[in-house]
């Protein structure tokens, strides 16, 4: 076993030091050192997207990352999304849109949704659908979360 | 593309509306709880061993190099598990024979598929533990693997069990080991006398490949073994009894000794009922004298679980000139796996059971093949099925000119229609599914472009009722607690509290639904068969009746009258004199006047009508690659009564792309010595949200007379149509009949290439 490593990142806007083995991906080390657990483990080879997060901004699978390669790194996770009163737009509507129904996959799928709506506040359909193409879901159809991405632009771009 | 509803008459406060379910700010914030999430003080990490081969026999198994690794505190292998008898137990959903579902979770003499377990690792770190697993050191016997249903079937084909003999359908059994485990037969009417009268008869052949059920969560289980014998085990299950039983079954203990704490559930449809990870984890566990977590991964969870049976099947089906149906006859082969038990009687159950055939014929085989035990996969049995059956028919129309829609109108099974396996309908909702995409904008509406094809098909599955137990508690500020033992995977907390709260006349978001464990709330099945909304709502409904009654009972001591006078009324207690009270008035004085105030109901008796789907589909097939697009889809379901109309339309959407990814797609592909060539989500294609339209809804409400608010349960038929309405769309977009699962772009390539060639010269 090679010796851990002292890594220092700002997760979800606290800086943060933790400890790893350099062959600990930066999933393993969110869920089983941090306990970050609402980022999901769903194939561990970057095809579904549970496991979905923001590192500087941009979207990862967090399985396909090394943990020693975050070290000076900005991460966003679910946990960070919502404020301590509310929850963040888009978790209000997957919430009214039945956008979710067994939730494994839903955590991926804001973190991406959200990163899409920063990048591009009026996607069309298809920008939507394409951009999520990386997260999976076997429940909902998709339409519900599709439905519920157009939802939250369309009440942003009221405002 | 919006969403249509039937408009109904509102009888209803709280059903039909849409609530925001009450385990969903847990869920959009990661805080929900998982399989894998669990973790408990001491906790080590576990990772198993998997054959590599899909026939062989163990000759011996080493683990000594495994326990020397530094870090490494337990390994299980077969020695480790008791000699259970091959004893035959009820789980729910069916029946289940002790011995083969042991040798399932850890092979003993033989593997029968790669992946078979053959040891687990109980170590300081996943890492270590994997390792671990890979330094013990087995010898194998390596025998030749079996993987077609028909080869399994023959003769001279290697034998998979030594003890499985034929089990003839009601009765007899064969004398000599076969991979032909049982034959189901079923007949009604004269076939041949049918068949005479027919003007038009189609008879075809089907393949559909081995598929899984793709939940996105893969099995996680963690036990914790006291040193006075209890067991604990936190997972993520269907059925939080069933696992407790098969757990303690397969490990020799009492049902007391185990406490199953159910965790959130990652998506399951059928796949998380049998046990797999949990007797491993426990004697892990009891050897380590640690708690002991054990988690799939992906490739673990394509190999090691039970997907659905590759089937072969062949349909014959006369029609008169009217477009009667005078006969029907179907041979159904299914693989069962490893193990017997495929879900070869639901298949041969649902095959023609959309329409009133009035002279069929159906046989069944279900098949042992080196390939994973097969498990439930939503509506178990009858999307092969109906592949064929809604194929042939299309053809029938076809040939005699006749609109699909009005051929399945004509011939619709309806209340008193009797089954070819024998079971007559009550009221059923079939015909009206139909009316549903006939009247449809989707289906009147005119589909333009070359290479463009509408198809449709019908499906049908029975639903199920078995037993549940929900515990009630009134709370003084006017809200009610519910327990409750099943298992939430899509918003069942939601569905069921909602009746609780319409029999009380109260708001869905004045109860709060919990999931307890099996030492805290009574039996209750799994969640499967489309049962929860309809039993464990009816358990909800006798709560509330209960808990109706005592507050009536409490009113009446507060009056000072009889309690005859008493009643309960629109969510108020009233009694004599005008005087009343409103739930949360009344709920206010318990505390003070009396015992607390608990309802309990239990339900078992009840059994579901069944449900059925019709669906349309609009697809657009390219001529040079085979790729099938799918441009439009509309699905019409009889929901009885869709208690929280999202979360139906939730089941309605869902179900149908997985049925797109198994019309497809999705399929396991094998080398020829059993080994899965495409054991990840990177070949394994589920589809993706860039695969597929919005899909359409159409609820239809026949309500099914079995339940007091007229519930259906509706999660699994919508899956049934999709692969023959996609068929049947391919066929009217580029003249090929597509007879074989999935109708990827290779399959459907051959056949346009193959008709080329058979087109005469121009």
């Amino acid at each position: 076993m090679a010796k851990k490593r002292v890594v220092s990142a700002v997760i979800n806007g606290e800086p943060t030091d933790f400890l790893c083995e350099p062959r600990q991906t930066l999933l393993e080390v969110l869920r089983d050192v941090l306990d970050f657990t609402g980022t999901k483990e769903g194939c561990s080879n970057g095809n579904c997207g549970a496991c979905t997060v923001r590192l500087n901004g941009r979207i990862v699978d967090s399985c396909l990352v090394l943990a020693v390669e975050c070290d000076g790194a900005e991460i966003e996770t679910i946990e960070g999304m919502a404020g301590p009163d509310a929850l963040h737009p888009l978790q209000q509507a997957f919430l009214e849109g039945a956008a979710l129904q067994c939730g494994i996959c839903t955590p991926g799928f804001l973190v991406a949704a959200k990163a899409l709506l920063e990048e591009n506040p009026n996607p069309t359909e298809q920008q939507i659908r394409f951009f999520l193409a990386g997260n999976l879901c076997r429940c909902t159809g998709y339409d519900k979360i599709v439905r519920a991405v157009q939802a939250c632009a369309a009440a942003a771009s009221e405002h | 593309m919006a969403t249509v509803e039937k408009q109904r008459q509102r009888k209803y406060r709280v059903l039909g509306t849409r609530p925001v379910r009450h385990d969903g700010v847990d869920k959009v914030t990661g805080r929900a709880r998982y399989g894998a999430d669990t973790h408990l003080p001491g906790m080590l990490y576990a990772a198993m061993l998997r054959s590599p081969h899909a026939h062989a026999r163990i000759v011996s198994i080493d683990t000594s190099a495994a326990e020397a690794m530094p870090g490494v505190h337990a390994v299980v292998t077969r020695e480790d598990f008791p000699d259970v008898s091959n004893r035959i137990v009820e789980l729910g959903e069916g029946a289940v024979n002790l011995g083969h579902l042991s040798q399932n979770v850890m092979a003993r003499n033989k593997v029968l598929y790669k992946g078979h377990a053959v040891a687990a690792v109980a170590a300081d770190s996943i890492h270590i533990a994997r390792e671990a697993a890979q330094r013990i050191r087995v010898e194998y016997e390596i025998l030749p693997p079996v993987l077609d249903v028909l080869e399994a079937m023959s003769d001279d084909a290697p034998v998979l069990n030594e003890d499985v003999r034929t089990e003839e359908f009601g009765g007899g059994t064969g004398d000599r080991p076969t991979n032909v485990a049982k034959h189901f037969h079923y007949e009604k009417g004269d076939v041949e006398a049918g068949f005479a009268r027919a003007a038009v008869i189609v008879e075809r052949e089907f393949r559909t490949a081995t598929v899984h059920q793709g939940y996105i969560e893969p099995h996680a289980a963690t036990a914790l073994w006291n040193p006075d014998g209890h067991v604990t085990i936190w997972t993520c299950t269907q059925g939080s009894f069933t696992a407790r039983q098969q757990t303690a079954e397969l490990l020799g203990l009492p049902v007391s000794r185990v406490r199953v704490i159910p965790t959130e559930i990652g998506g399951g449809f059928g796949g998380k009922i049998s046990v797999y990870l949990e007797p491993v984890a426990a004697l892990l566990a009891k050897k380590s004298g640690r708690p002991v977590k054990l988690v799939m991964d992906r490739s673990e969870v394509l190999e090691g679980t039970g997907p659905t049976p590759g089937s072969y099947i062949r349909v014959k089906m006369g029609a008169d000139r009217d477009g009667r149906i005078t006969a029907a006859e179907a041979y159904l082969a299914y693989e069962a796996g490893a193990f017997p038990g495929s879900p070869i009687n639901p298949g041969c159950m649902c095959i023609f059971a959309c329409y009133d055939v009035p002279n069929g014929r159906i046989d069944g085989y279900d098949v042992c093949v080196n390939k994973p035990r097969t498990n439930a996969y939503r509506a178990p049995g009858a999307t092969n099925a109906a592949f064929a059956a809604e194929t042939v028919i299309d053809e029938i129309c076809e040939q005699l000119g006749m609109d699909p829609l009005e051929f399945r109108l004509k011939n619709a099974a309806v209340e008193g229609t009797r089954r070819i396996d024998g079971v007559t309908y009550s009221r059923i909702g079939m015909k009206e599914t139909v009316e549903a995409i006939l009247n449809s904008e989707h289906y009147r509406s005119e589909l333009k472009g070359p290479n463009r094809g509408r198809g449709v098909a019908s499906g049908f599955w029975f639903n199920v009722g078995l037993k549940s137990t929900v515990v009630a508690t009134v709370n003084p500020d006017g809200t009610v607690s519910l327990v409750e033992g099943s298992t939430d995977i899509g918003g069942t907390r939601t569905s069921v509290a909602m009746q609780l709260a319409e029999t009380l006349g109260i708001a869905a978001e004045d109860v709060q639904p919990l999931v307890a464990d099996t030492d805290s709330v009574g039996y209750t099945d799994v969640t499967g068969g489309s049962r929860v909304t309809f039993s464990t709502g009816i358990a909800a409904i006798e709560a509330a009746k209960d808990i109706q009654r005592q507050m009536c009972e409490r009113a009446a001591l507060i009056w000072d009258c009889p309690v005859d006078q008493v009643r309960y009324e629109d969510g108020r207690v009233v009694g004599p004199d005008g005087q009343a009270f409103t739930f949360k008035e009344l709920a206010a004085l318990v505390p003070s006047t009396g015992e607390p105030i608990v309802g309990r109901g239990t339900s078992g008796k009840a059994n579901q009508g069944g449900a059925f789907a019709t669906e349309v589909v609009d697809v657009e097939v390219d001529p040079d690659t085979g790729k099938v697009q799918i441009l439009r889809f509309t699905v019409a379901q009889d929901a009885g009564c869709a208690v929280h109309p999202s979360y139906v339309e939730g089941q309605m959407q869902g179900g149908v792309v997985q049925g797109i990814g198994w019309a497809l797609n999705e399929e396991y592909i094998y080398d020829d010595q059993g080994r899965m060539l495409n054991n990840t989500f990177l070949d394994y294609r589920i589809p993706t949200c860039y695969d597929v339209p919005m899909i359409d809804t159409i609820i239809v409400e026949v309500p099914d007379p079995n339940h007091p608010y007229g519930v259906r349960g509706v999660g699994e038929v919508p899956i049934v149509p999709p692969p023959a309405a996609i068929a049947n769309a391919i066929y009217r977009a580029v003249g090929v009949r597509m007879d074989r699962l999935p109708m990827s772009p290779p399959r459907v390539l051959e056949k346009i290439l193959q008709s080329r060639a058979a087109a005469p010269a121009q």
